[in-house]
């Protein structure tokens, strides 16, 4: 999916603007951001309005589909967030391209596999294997 | 032939001092790569933690619970309300306003102003609610 075009006509028409992907990243970082506002004032204020912060309440509430469908939300936003985030850091400071690229490919790995178990997490809660 | 004149150079780049816009910056990318790594960590270790049985759960709040968990949770907070808002201000600034050199450094201002307030009251309430 295209989130839109960063650069404006004018700017097309100078040549002005990311040469490659940059933009297209740079909206994504953006447009998760947004997403992420929302839920992590959702996540804030469910911590806040929960009784208590024990397992079972806890559990209670990420096991119905209004906790846990925001939280997968917010793991998979989120994950994704951060990984763009991280990107632009090591853009910046890692100037070697293959290093730069081995470093952002284990930044990768390491949100996929992040992201996969925070949400087999997700899915163990709901569909109860345990507890 | 006239003697070259030793002119100043532009950008200056070594005679600069602190002002609230570049703290701010510099804030916004610390507290993203620390919410990246330790925030999301913390999340998926606190979610298989609620999904595990019981003693899952009391390594996490025990973990949590003792000085640096909890320095590391109010860190966290910190971090996330910083990055929130001055995530929020970056918004801002990407449609074209607070560019201005008051209304610049005042925005950079309210959100270190913010994120400290959100984090004392939060965790003054918590830990109050908490006993």
């Amino acid at each position: 999916m295209s989130l839109g075009d960063s650069a404006t006509p004018l700017g097309k028409v100078r040549g002005l603007g990311s040469a490659r992907e940059g933009g297209e990243h740079w909206l994504s970082e953006r447009a998760t951001s947004v997403a992420l506002l929302l839920l992590g004032a959702w996540l804030l204020a469910s911590l806040l309005l929960l009784p208590t912060l024990d397992q079972r309440t806890l559990a209670e509430w990420l096991g119905k589909p209004s906790g846990a469908v925001p939280m997968a939300l917010l793991v998979v936003i989120g994950f994704w967030h951060g990984l763009a985030g991280m990107k632009v850091v090591v853009d910046d400071y890692v100037h070697d391209e293959a290093n730069r690229w081995a470093v952002n490919i284990f930044f990768l790995f390491l949100a996929v596999a992040g992201a996969s178990l925070a949400l087999f997490a997700l899915g163990r809660i709901a569909f109860g294997a345990a507890a | 032939m006239a003697a070259v004149r030793e002119r100043p150079m532009s950008p200056h780049l070594s005679i600069w001092r602190w002002g609230p816009h570049m703290v701010v910056s510099i804030l916004h990318r610390i507290t993203g790569v620390g919410l990246s790594i330790a925030g999301l960590a913390v999340l998926t270790w606190w979610l298989m933690a609620i999904s595990g049985n019981a003693d899952d759960y009391s390594a996490f709040t025990d973990a949590a619970s003792g000085w640096f968990g909890k320095l590391v949770l109010i860190g966290l907070t910190w971090a996330f309300f910083q990055h929130l808002f001055s995530g929020i201000r970056h918004l801002v600034m990407d449609t074209g306003m607070g560019f201005e050199l008051k209304a610049n450094k005042t925005g950079a201002v309210l959100t270190i102003v913010g994120s400290i307030a959100a984090t004392i009251l939060l965790w003054a309430y918590w830990l109050g609610a908490l006993k």
